[in-house]
């Protein structure tokens, strides 16, 4: 048998569809695969696990070269919440979960979903602020213990 | 390909253990197959999703991934893990003698 990898740790700190999507997609893989994993998400990434937000996670239409969009008709008004709509339907087709429940499928997993305590105080939330589905709200010394002797991965 | 011996019978595997002709699983090769998993006693829950993989690779050609088969099997996601928790759909893939689930969700 080749190499295998046993656990990975994803950070996720970003608060963007397509920052929040590929973080999800390999925590859930991962775990389907029989790998243990965490989920760190910090900065805007917290966001996705934020009560009031994670309904509301949007592609970023503006600093997008990959959407093929000028910077200019990127900053209008409602195009974010038409593009983030287009994607949804068809990554819907497909049968991608939308955010929430694929968060919530994610802990159901066993995945553990931590909050990034620095980012927490910078944005002055609490962890009533973040969904039921984060087990705690660690330090980065935490998430290092918790990370040992697996791979770390950053988004 | 390499071959394995379930129930007493020759059987062809893939690299990574999965049947390569589905047609030559029995029921009686489930449990050396699970015990090869780590799962020492298939028990009835074990067996509802094991004949759900089976029945709609027949059915479709192929073994659902995890979200398909919390979602239609009627096993929760986090039964299916507690099942299974070297993962679902690729651990039941293996024990119901199909290949493996192809999907990225």
């Amino acid at each position: 048998m080749a190499d295998t990898i046993e656990k990975v740790s994803i950070v996720l700190s970003k608060g963007s569809f397509e920052g929040a999507y590929p973080a999800l997609i390999m925590a859930n893989g991962a775990r389907a695969e029989g790998i243990e994993a965490n989920l760190f998400f910090t900065f805007f990434g917290l966001d996705v696990v934020h009560k009031a937000r994670w309904e509301h996670i949007k592609v970023a239409t503006v600093g997008n070269p990959g959407l093929h969009l000028a910077t200019l008709a990127g900053g209008l008004p409602g195009v974010s919440s038409v593009m983030t709509h287009y994607l949804e339907r068809k990554m819907d087709r497909l049968d991608f979960p939308p955010i929430p429940e694929f968060i919530e499928m994610i802990a159901d997993t066993g995945a553990g979903l931590y909050g990034c305590k620095a980012s927490v105080d910078l944005f002055e939330l609490t962890r009533e602020d973040l969904v039921d589905q984060v087990k705690d709200i660690i330090t980065v010394g935490e998430f290092y213990e918790l990370a040992a002797g697996g791979q770390i991965i950053f988004t | 390909m390499p071959t394995a011996t379930y129930a007493g019978r020759d059987v062809v595997v893939t690299e990574d253990g999965f049947f390569a002709d589905p047609e030559q699983w029995t029921e009686e090769m489930a449990p050396e197959l699970a015990r090869a998993e780590g799962i020492d006693a298939l028990t009835e829950d074990h067996w509802r999703v094991v004949k759900f993989m089976r029945r709609e690779y027949e059915e479709k050609g192929a073994g659902p991934t995890v979200r398909v088969l919390g979602k239609t099997s009627g096993v929760p996601i986090k039964q299916l893990y507690l099942l299974f928790p070297k993962g679902p759909a690729k651990v039941a893939a293996k024990i119901a003698g199909i290949p493996k689930p192809h999907g990225c969700i």
